[in-house]
Parts: C-alpha cells; sequence; structure tokens
C-alpha cells in the first residue's frame, strides 16, 4: 500500500463522512453545511485523479454556487434553529435495508466484473485541449452541446425570475 | 485486482449514491431532497471521471459529460429554489406532505 492509496482512503472516508451526516443531521443548516464538505472532499478527489480542470469547475459551481443557493434559500424558508422532525422509525428501516441491498448488488456486481486496464497512454486532461475541443466543429467536437448549454442555462435564468416574480400582494396567500 | 485504483474508486461512488438515495427516501424537507439529489450526482459524476481516466484514457468523453452534467446541475437547483420560494409562499412550509393539491 503506498501513499497515494492511502490520501485516496482518507478522502474517501471523509466523503462518505460528511454526506452520511449530511443526510442525517436534524438542523437543516447544518445538513447543508456537512454537504458543502462532501463537495469539497470530491474536488479534492478529482486533484487526486490529476483532472486540475473539473476539480476547479466542481469547486466553483458546486462549492461556490448551488450551495451557496441552498444556504439563501434555507434562510428564506426556514428558521436555522429548530430541528427538522425525525423521520418515522419504520421508514428509516425500509431505506436503510433499500440502501443496503443496493449497496450490496451493485458492490456485488462491480467486484466480480473484470475491467480490462489499457496501458501506455495517459489521460491528457489540461485546460488548453479541454477548451480546444469544447468549441471545436470537427468530429469529436463539442460545440453544439456548448451552445446548447447555454440556451438551457438562459432559460433557466429566465424561468427562475418568472416562477419566483411575486405577483401582487393579492395572491400572496391563496393555494390554488 | 489490477494495480489502478478504479474498483475502490467505484466502491466510494456507489457509496455515495446509496447515501443519497438513502436522504431522499428519509427526508421529507424539500431542500433537503434537493441536497440529497445533488449527491447522486456528484456520485455519477465521480464514475466518469474515473472510467474516462483509468478506462479510456485517450478520449475525453468522460470529462465533457462530467462538465455538462455540473451546468444541468447548476440550472437545476436554480430552478428548483425558485420553486420552492414560491412552494413556501402559497404554503408556508417545504415539506412535501403538504403539497398534496394534485393529489387524487
Amino acid at each position: 500500500m503506498d501513499a497515494s492509496l492511502i490520501i485516496f482512503y482518507c478522502i474517501a472516508a471523509f466523503i462518505l463522512g460528511a454526506a452520511f451526516l449530511a443526510v442525517t443531521s436534524a438542523k437543516i443548516f447544518r445538513s447543508a453545511i456537512w454537504l458543502l464538505f462532501s463537495l469539497i472532499g470530491i474536488a479534492a478527489l478529482y486533484y487526486w485523479m490529476d483532472v486540475q480542470f473539473i476539480a476547479a469547475v466542481q469547486t466553483i459551481v458546486y462549492v461556490g454556487g448551488i450551495v451557496v443557493l441552498i444556504i439563501f434559500s434555507i434562510f428564506l424558508t426556514h428558521n436555522a434553529n429548530d430541528n427538522m422532525p425525525k423521520p418515522p422509525v419504520m421508514r428509516q428501516v425500509f431505506a436503510g435495508l433499500a440502501s443496503l441491498f443496493g449497496i450490496a448488488l451493485v458492490l456485488h456486481l462491480v467486484y466480480h466484473h473484470s475491467f480490462t486496464t489499457p496501458t501506455g497512454a495517459a489521460l491528457n486532461g489540461d485546460v488548453a485541449n479541454i477548451g480546444t475541443l469544447l468549441i471545436s466543429t470537427e468530429k469529436g467536437g463539442y460545440a453544439l452541446p456548448f451552445e446548447l448549454a447555454s440556451i438551457l442555462l438562459l432559460a433557466a435564468m429566465i424561468g427562475c425570475i418568472v416562477i419566483a416574480m411575486r405577483k401582487g400582494s393579492a395572491n400572496v396567500n391563496s393555494v390554488e | 485486482m489490477s494495480q489502478t485504483p478504479l474498483i475502490q474508486i467505484l466502491f466510494l461512488s456507489v457509496g455515495l449514491f446509496f447515501i443519497g438515495m438513502y436522504g431522499l427516501l428519509t427526508r421529507r424537507n424539500v431542500i433537503t431532497m434537493l441536497m440529497s439529489i445533488e449527491l447522486i450526482l456528484n456520485s455519477v459524476n465521480i464514475n466518469f471521471v474515473a472510467f474516462n481516466k483509468y478506462l479510456y484514457p485517450h478520449q475525453l468523453e468522460g470529462l465533457f459529460f462530467t462538465i455538462f452534467i455540473i451546468t444541468i446541475a447548476a440550472a437545476e437547483a436554480a430552478v428548483a429554489i425558485a420553486i420552492i420560494i414560491n412552494l413556501y409562499r402559497s404554503h408556508h412550509s417545504v415539506d412535501v406532505e403538504d403539497a398534496n393539491e394534485l393529489k387524487w
């Protein structure tokens, strides 16, 4: 067992521990902070796998964007000190059993599948290479998905504004 | 096992996926369910990057899938939070059990 594998086990334990606390913590704000730590751990895993660009995107978009949005929405809708009601014991038991069964099944499949690992070539994931392919219109280029993603983001932005817009004070409390 | 740590990374992502699944099944608060969905999306991203790096290192498909999944996850989270804020305005709660107008 070499040093890089030990670092991997530390990162993996950090990610799984933080994720487990994120889904079981009783206070919703603590849950969001544990999610933040879990996402930072995943960014560290990407650094460990030597794909720096994905690690940077993970840090900027997830840690800097999505978690901040989630924390904003928690502060707009909750009293951060309140405990959330505990889920019923039966639901916890059955959800835990379903998850454990799924883990056992998938681990069994993964463990008995023999992957053929290629030799020689190493992944060339530097930013110049990714950027060239991202706007390339040649075969294997990603110009069309790139433009579609920009349209999707524009549509999401307009949609958010329309959905969250307050339509006058008269129908604020209406349920229909 | 091989010398590459692919199998360990797959174990990690399986664990992360089913932790997210557990959260999605037990929680009834929309914001915490959204957090569980983010965990599940992240486990898929780890799989894409690991398969690309250790099985197909001469291509970049997995990295591009990861980038686009992160983009779509950001758009999805923004729309979901707009919906949550609207739900809170009309129901004064973000619990899925309270939003049952469409239930037959």
